[in-house]
């Protein structure tokens, strides 16, 4: 981030190092209300962001303005409550027919995941980026409600894609309340595990930007095309200590 | 072997131990997602009623997870220590809990090593938040490093100055920050963004010179993987303890990608730094409710006795710190407040039970059903349990692990209610620098910004 020149004296002169909450001060040992109300308003935005449904229409539409045709489909979870307390329910697909068999297609499925709001905000630019690159055959766009990262290898299945990348919501944290993640798995099948997939997060407008975002995934595909595998031996990044598990 | 009971004329039957522990377990997400709660609260109780008449002897013959193929059972089993078993030996799960919330400090301490997890967890199950609080406070477990962390009527504090992309400057700012507000005599301990041997090396040498420019008595940490810190030894750098998330069967901890030899290898490695002034637990250990279900490796076990059985892996090593991060795995373990608060007790109570110097991150995700509320209640709760330790993260606000901790401020009011006090060579540093009882707007000389990069 920025620096400000000078010698920091005071306890607010640290928040120029950090994004984090430091410097709130004190009311006895409690915050100020002005601290503790800005809490409470981030915390209700991310609350929001996890209960909010995606709009599928619109993501449709947009996607058919960047020139990408699309199918909408659902996982088994028929709503939020299942999604977030049966994770095998977003993992499997809801209606096999409607995914066409076309082997070797690049496959890209969007998952609404934690937060919708991410998905409607950055899908679309960093698709439009992806695909107006990418050589070979892409497929038809999924776009997937209540869905988790492990959908996209049903999918795939079904379709005998040549590798799919899930875009799907991020865990809305107080301070990234929009985060979209990508998950790039070749081969996709049922039981493919996430040391199989290669991971790009933190997309947002404050953190990896959309664009930004689709070079790498570009990277990514073209060094999974030479090695024929996603996974810990494609690794340039190595997971957080506490595991962040996959949504 | 099987176990029933008849309640309102409904004869209820379990077909083994670990059944019967996962039927008599309050209800939480996790253990319905692995399809092994009871069918419901009458089926419940009488899990708990049938439970409460089995011997301990039967819970140390019967172990949950297979002694073949598992080195967390061998370790439970073969460290089992039958003398200090002896006071309870003859008693039954029921009798035990009288026993417990009868028992004086010196009784329960006596015991620690004759205590199994799995036994530590059945009691528990027959418990009220109530009891799982009063036994607690009464198991007191001091450790030391650079100060003395467990002391009755104290409470310590992990300052966690996480950042999202381990900018050093970043981190140093938020450790200033708690250590105005007083944390950080537990640990001064970074979660890296990325696990590397370079980015963790780098954060090592800087906490360590904030350490050592502001002369402060207590121990830094980077919770990077154990490979990474062995990694990080082997470069030389300043490593006070080795870090390590783990679990309660083997398989759970291969999932961690780790073993107990890696361990040893690990805790031998950190000994022979020679870094701790006044004492050698060089060990700090993370846990939580879930994890084996989630790397598949939970052999039918309910989540609550899986855990436990991690404080077994644990005490192997005399760890300076130990805690369960209560709320991070998400709803589909721990659904709510409710969960959250009852899975924080619980795992306070079988930690300190064993013997094992027992911190709660007392957190929580935005996909969970909790907010600040629910924080409070169990922050209160588990300070009145005596909580070895609680996380202080700025503003209660990760903003690497996009999460909700406990905030410097947090700690504050607990100590401020409570009446306690931050571990003793800590509290004289902070009297020294007069930023005890208030934090000043203008910064102590002493504590200048600039003595660790930040300007």
């Amino acid at each position: 981030m920025a620096r400000t020149e000078g010698t920091p004296a005071h306890w607010m002169d640290l928040r120029r190092f950090t994004p984090a909450r430091v410097a709130l001060r004190r009311a006895g040992n409690g915050l100020p209300t002005a601290a503790h109300l800005a809490f409470q308003a981030a915390h209700a935005a991310a609350r929001d962001a996890v209960q909010a449904s995606l709009d599928v229409g619109a993501l449709q539409a947009e996607l058919k303005g960047a020139g990408l045709a699309s199918i909408a489909v659902r996982s088994e979870a028929p709503d939020r409550r299942s999604y977030l307390l049966r994770p095998d329910l977003g993992r499997r697909l809801g209606d096999r027919a409607a995914i066409p068999r076309l082997p070797g297609a690049m496959l890209f499925v969007v998952c609404d995941g934690l937060c919708a709001i991410a998905v409607q905000r950055h899908a679309a630019p960093l698709l439009r980026h992806v695909v107006a690159q990418l050589p070979g055959p892409v497929a038809p766009i999924v776009v997937a409600e209540q869905g988790r990262v492990a959908l996209g290898d049903e999918i795939g299945e079904a379709m005998e894609a040549e590798a799919v990348a899930v875009l799907i919501g991020e865990r809305p944290g107080l301070s990234a309340p929009d985060s979209l993640g990508v998950y790039l798995t070749w081969q996709p099948r049922r039981g493919r595990t996430d040391a199989e997939r290669n991971c790009i997060s933190n997309i947002r407008s404050e953190g990896l930007p959309p664009e930004a975002a689709a070079d790498k995934l570009l990277w990514l595909i073209g060094a999974m095309r030479r090695m024929c595998l996603t996974g810990v031996l494609l690794k340039d990044e190595q997971p957080t200590t506490r595991q962040v598990r996959e949504v | 072997m099987g176990y029933a009971h008849t309640l309102a004329n409904t004869r209820y039957k379990f077909e083994n131990l670990r059944t019967l522990l996962a039927r008599a377990s309050p209800y939480r997400s996790g253990d319905a997602l692995a399809g092994i709660v009871a069918a419901g609260a009458a089926e419940r109780v009488a899990a708990q009623m049938a439970l409460a008449d089995v011997p301990l002897a039967t819970i140390l013959a019967e172990p949950v997870v297979p002694y073949e193929t598992d080195e967390v059972t061998r370790l439970i089993i073969d460290s089992h220590d039958a003398a200090a078993f002896a006071p309870v030996a003859s008693l039954t799960v029921g009798e035990f809990r009288e026993y417990l919330l009868a028992a004086g400090p010196q009784a329960l301490a006596a015991l620690r090593s004759g205590i199994t997890p799995e036994m530590a967890a059945a009691v528990s199950k027959l418990m009220r938040q109530q009891d799982l609080i009063a036994v607690a406070a009464k198991c007191h477990v001091v450790t030391r490093f650079r100060n003395t962390i467990g002391l009755p009527g104290r409470l310590s504090v992990r300052l966690q100055p996480n950042h999202p992309t381990d900018d050093p400057q970043g981190v140093a700012a938020s450790t200033l920050d708690g250590l105005l507000l007083g944390a950080g005599d537990a640990v001064i301990g970074v979660n890296p963004a990325t696990d590397s041997t370079d980015a963790a090396c780098t954060l090592l040498e800087m906490l360590n010179e904030v350490r050592e420019r502001y002369v402060i008595p207590t121990q830094t940490c980077v919770l990077a993987h154990v490979t990474t810190t062995l990694h990080a030894i082997e470069r030389g750098a300043p490593v006070d303890l080795v870090f390590q998330s783990i679990g309660g069967t083997e398989a759970t901890n291969a999932s961690f990608g780790m073993s107990l030899a890696l361990l040893h290898e690990a805790r031998e490695a950190a000994l022979s730094l020679k870094r701790g002034s006044i004492g050698d637990n060089v060990m700090y250990f993370e846990t939580g409710q879930g994890s084996a279900l989630s790397a598949d490796a939970h052999h039918g076990v309910d989540q609550q006795t899986i855990e436990a059985r991690a404080y077994a892996v644990a005490r192997a090593f005399s760890p300076l710190l130990v805690n369960s991060v209560v709320g991070f795995i998400g709803p589909e373990y721990l659904y709510d407040g409710k969960q959250i608060t009852r899975a924080g007790l619980e795992d306070h109570f079988c930690g300190k039970l064993l013997g094992l110097p027992m911190g709660v991150d007392v957190c929580y995700t935005n996909h969970a059903e909790a907010d600040q509320d629910d924080m409070d209640a169990l922050l209160t709760l588990l300070g009145v349990a005596g909580v070895t330790y609680v996380m202080g993260v700025p503003g209660a606000d990760d903003i690497m692990l996009s999460y909700q901790s406990t905030s410097f401020h947090d700690a504050l009011y607990l100590r401020g209610v409570l009446g306690l006090r931050p571990a003793p060579e800590f509290e004289a540093w902070l009297d020294g620098l007069g930023i005890a009882r208030a934090t000043p707007q203008r910064l102590p000389a002493r504590l200048s910004p600039t003595l660790i990069g930040l300007g």
